[in-house]
């Protein structure tokens, strides 16, 4: 969706008059690849609110749906490859849908990657009234029989969603194609599946199971993450901690054209890298549910790389692409 | 109880604050307008104007007020286009058109708009109350539904629309399965494999509905009237005053009440919605009617159902979202992500916490049913005049409208040249005298079938029997052998009685 609000947005956003920071990004616009209400949404937003006290002119968010971020990244290798002012939400799924063919001719060489604002990080999820209650229960009923669980996941097999699953399968030797996985039309179903007992485990992102962390609904064997995670999580173990060397974190960012000038880059990486030392910043970051991942640069592009290396090896051992 | 009427009393005094009751108009109003476009529905409604709500600044509870409005006023809106120009304003509004728009051609637009204001207003009042008193009871029958009970849904879904049959059941069936086919392009949910992409990175995620719609109904329709215009057939429909009288409530005050109750209990199941709600409703209305031969011809009935029906899962499909967090739809999982870019946790916690939110969203429903009847009703002579318009300005004006729509949801040309491929199939289709609704109603079930069809069996590990494992499948299919050989009997004992007589 072409519809800019940007007098609106700005006037809403702005009001504030902050000091504003001096720089050479003039009408700075931020690509949200998605309809709106979203996470490419939230992570514009993000952008827009936290960059406030950095960017010296406020900044507009655009929507560009289409294929999950297919449209965007074909428009800026066709027609805004070298647009200094704007840059373009991408997420890890993003990251997957090249690995798994899904934007065509494009890959992760095909952009300039700039910072990341946060993250969120896989979790697996049972009911409340489960018989597991760590890891190695589910690990151990899997191993006696791998057909007697029944996970189910807010996407596709070869998705995020199921990837987190295959990850962590794979620690332990089993197939993730042996499974057996329900793909549901997004997060909201896929729980209540597991809350109407029509599933055994979910698959979630952290950031979703805030709203349901008092209920005494459901219970996060692991949270997927490097370590451990600030409060409601801190008293969830990861899986690492468990013995499971699975990691799945979704991390949100952008990139911008290709044949964007390296003054432009090393610009929005500045803009980056003086957001995160602001407090304003980290406050919203907070706020919108998403927690601390900062990365920019040369740092992002080998993070980036690397990710991208090990989403294209469990896809091939899953049978995803050849 | 007593914490419903005290959550209810606090909602109140959200909702009628006077800004936020000003809100609940604005977005009624926009909504209804909205809606009225070809084939932009809530959801694509909510979508366009969540950026304007956030940019305001406005407090959260007003900004989803806003929202809310806006969602039921599109819900009310589609029926608008529906009636007038027999193209559909949401998936919803689909069955909308097979007694809507006959009886605008009839010179009857009047009476069609406001009894649908009525029936959509009955139906959405009753959603909003059982919600309030059942809310967290509903919500754990409908997460308990399995996905082979969805399975059993759709097959009691398809047997009502076998009642649909015109006068050639082999075209229905075609019609039909054209539209399953549609649903099966793109990336499979189940495996993640590519089907009948073409290599066309555009239709991997499947075809969208909204140019589905657009295709097959706007385009189609504008080629018909083009065509109509160029053989000089067209002729211009008078103004017409008409209105619903007390003779029609009377007539359909059981359909708009059974219309309510199906819509409400299938509006609540997360995934299915307003487009399933309405069919089941048509189709149980013309087979319990005994003249059932009126309908589609312009019969009050077949168009109070599909009405109430669909404003009445509208309305259920917040029970899930408010209940437990759990978005039941499009525009609920929207109003969901619009909820965290206000900094709300959304979930079940939502009463407790934020309970001005929760509560004040369920008092601007009430509100927002009232208004939108209120709004509409006298509107009713504004759009019946639309069908006085001269062809030569209505014809562009609705191709506009349609390619505008298109584009400003999704934003890419390949749609634009998708639509028009499925405008002129849509003509032709019209020319062979298919109907399209049978084709809409395939593409919408037909995903939905596969999709829980899909889910029940990897559950089971390929065994079938799962589908039938429960109470809830079990009635289900009970009711869909009912609906097939019931009309079988009547039939023949019609036909015996009718020789004796002789």
């Amino acid at each position: 969706m072409r519809i800019v609000f940007a007098a609106a947005c700005a006037v809403g956003m702005f009001a504030g008059g902050a000091a504003l920071a001096q720089n050479a990004i003039t009408d700075p616009e931020c690509i949200a690849p998605a309809q709106p209400g979203g996470g490419f949404d939230l992570t514009c937003r993000v952008a827009q609110d936290g960059f406030s006290e950095v960017l010296s002119e406020p900044m507009k968010v655009s929507f560009l749906p289409g294929g999950s971020g297919a449209v965007a990244i074909n428009q800026f290798n066709t027609t805004r490859t070298d647009d200094p002012n704007a840059i373009v939400a991408f997420s890890t799924g993003s990251l997957l849908n090249i690995v798994t063919g899904k934007f065509g001719e494009w890959t992760e060489n095909d952009v300039r990657f700039v910072g990341t604002v946060g993250a969120d990080f896989g979790a697996v999820v049972v009911r409340a009234d489960s018989e597991w209650q760590n890891l190695d229960d589910l690990v151990a009923t899997l191993k006696e029989d791998p057909t007697s669980v029944i996970f189910g996941s807010g996407g596709s097999v070869g998705s995020q969603d199921w990837m987190k699953g295959a990850i962590l399968l794979d620690t332990v030797g089993l197939d993730a194609k042996t499974i057996r996985y329900v793909a549901f039309d997004g997060g909201g179903e896929a729980i209540a599946a597991l809350l109407g007992g029509n599933t055994d485990v979910f698959f979630a992102d952290m950031g979703e199971m805030t709203a349901h962390m008092d209920t005494g609904e459901m219970r996060i064997l692991a949270s997927l993450s490097p370590e451990r995670l600030p409060a409601p999580f801190e008293e969830i173990p990861t899986a690492i901690e468990q013995g499971y060397d699975a990691e799945y974190t979704i991390m949100r960012g952008f990139y911008v054209g290709k044949n964007v000038s390296d003054e432009a880059y090393q610009e929005w990486i500045d803009v980056f890298r003086s957001a995160y030392e602001n407090d304003h910043f980290n406050k919203v970051v907070a706020e919108k549910g998403l927690l601390k991942m900062q990365m920019a640069g040369d740092e992002l592009n080998a993070s980036i790389a690397d990710r991208v290396d090990r989403l294209r090896g469990m896809a091939q051992r899953a049978g995803l692409i050849q | 109880m007593e914490t419903v009427l005290s959550g209810l009393a606090g909602g109140f005094g959200v909702a009628l604050h006077p800004f936020n009751l000003f809100l609940v108009l604005v977005g009624c109003f926009g909504g209804t307008l909205i809606g009225a476009l070809p084939g932009i529905g809530p959801t694509n409604g909510v979508a366009i104007l969540l950026p304007i709500a956030y940019g305001l600044g406005l407090p959260v509870e007003s900004a989803l007020i806003l929202l809310a409005g806006i969602y039921y006023g599109a819900e009310y809106g589609g029926r608008i286009s529906s009636i007038l120009l027999n193209v559909p304003g949401d998936s919803g509004a689909v069955m909308t058109t097979l007694d809507g728009h006959p009886m605008a051609v009839n010179g009857e637009a009047g009476r069609a708009l406001s009894l649908s204001a009525v029936a959509s207003f009955i139906g959405g009042t009753f959603a909003v109350v059982l919600m309030s008193v059942f809310g967290p009871l509903l919500a754990s029958y409908a997460i308990s539904f399995s996905p082979a009970d969805y399975v059993a849904l759709m097959v009691f879904a398809f047997a009502s629309l076998a009642s649909l049959v015109g006068k050639d059941p082999l075209k229905t069936l075609i019609a039909a399965l054209i539209g399953l086919m549609l649903a099966t392009v793109g990336i499979d949910a189940s495996t993640g494999i590519k089907r009948y992409d073409f290599g066309i990175p555009d239709i991997l995620a499947g075809i969208d509905f909204l140019v589905v719609i657009i295709g097959l109904f706007g385009i189609g329709e504008l080629l018909h009237l083009v065509e109509q215009q160029v053989t000089g057939r067209m002729s211009l429909l008078k103004l017409d005053k008409s209105f619903v009288s007390k003779a029609d409530l009377l007539l359909t005050k059981w359909t708009i009440a059974r219309g309510s109750v199906i819509g409400f209990f299938v509006g609540i199941l997360p995934g299915t919605g307003a487009s399933v709600a309405s069919a089941v409703a048509y189709g149980t209305e013309k087979r319990l009617a005994r003249d059932s031969e009126k309908f589609g011809t312009g019969d009050p009935r077949g168009l109070a159902a599909p009405e109430s029906a669909n404003n009445a899962a509208a309305g259920g499909a917040m029970v899930p979202m408010l209940t437990l967090g759990i978005p039941g739809s499009g525009t609920t999982a929207m109003l969901l992500g619009a909820l965290l870019l206000f900094n709300v946790q959304p979930g079940p916690l939502m009463f407790q916490q934020r309970p001005e939110i929760a509560w004040g969203l369920i008092a601007s429903m009430y509100i927002g049913n009232v208004a939108l009847l209120v709004i509409n009703l006298p509107l009713v002579g504004l759009f019946a005049r639309m069908l006085t318009i001269p062809p030569r300005y209505l014809t562009p004006l609705i191709g506009v409208l349609a390619f505008v729509g298109v584009y400003a949801v999704i934003g890419n040309t390949f749609d634009l040249k998708l639509a028009i491929g499925l405008g002129i199939f849509g003509w032709i289709l019209r020319k062979l005298d298919f109907q399209l609704a049978p084709v809409i109603l395939g593409f919408v079930l037909g995903s939905l079938f596969e999709n829980n069809l899909r889910r029940a069996l990897s559950m089971s590990g390929g065994d079938w029997s799962i589908l039938l494992e429960s109470f809830d499948s079990q009635a289900l299919y009970v009711l869909t052998a009912l609906t097939i050989v019931i009309p079988v009997i009547v039939g023949r004992r019609r036909l015996r009685m009718a020789a004796q007589k002789q």
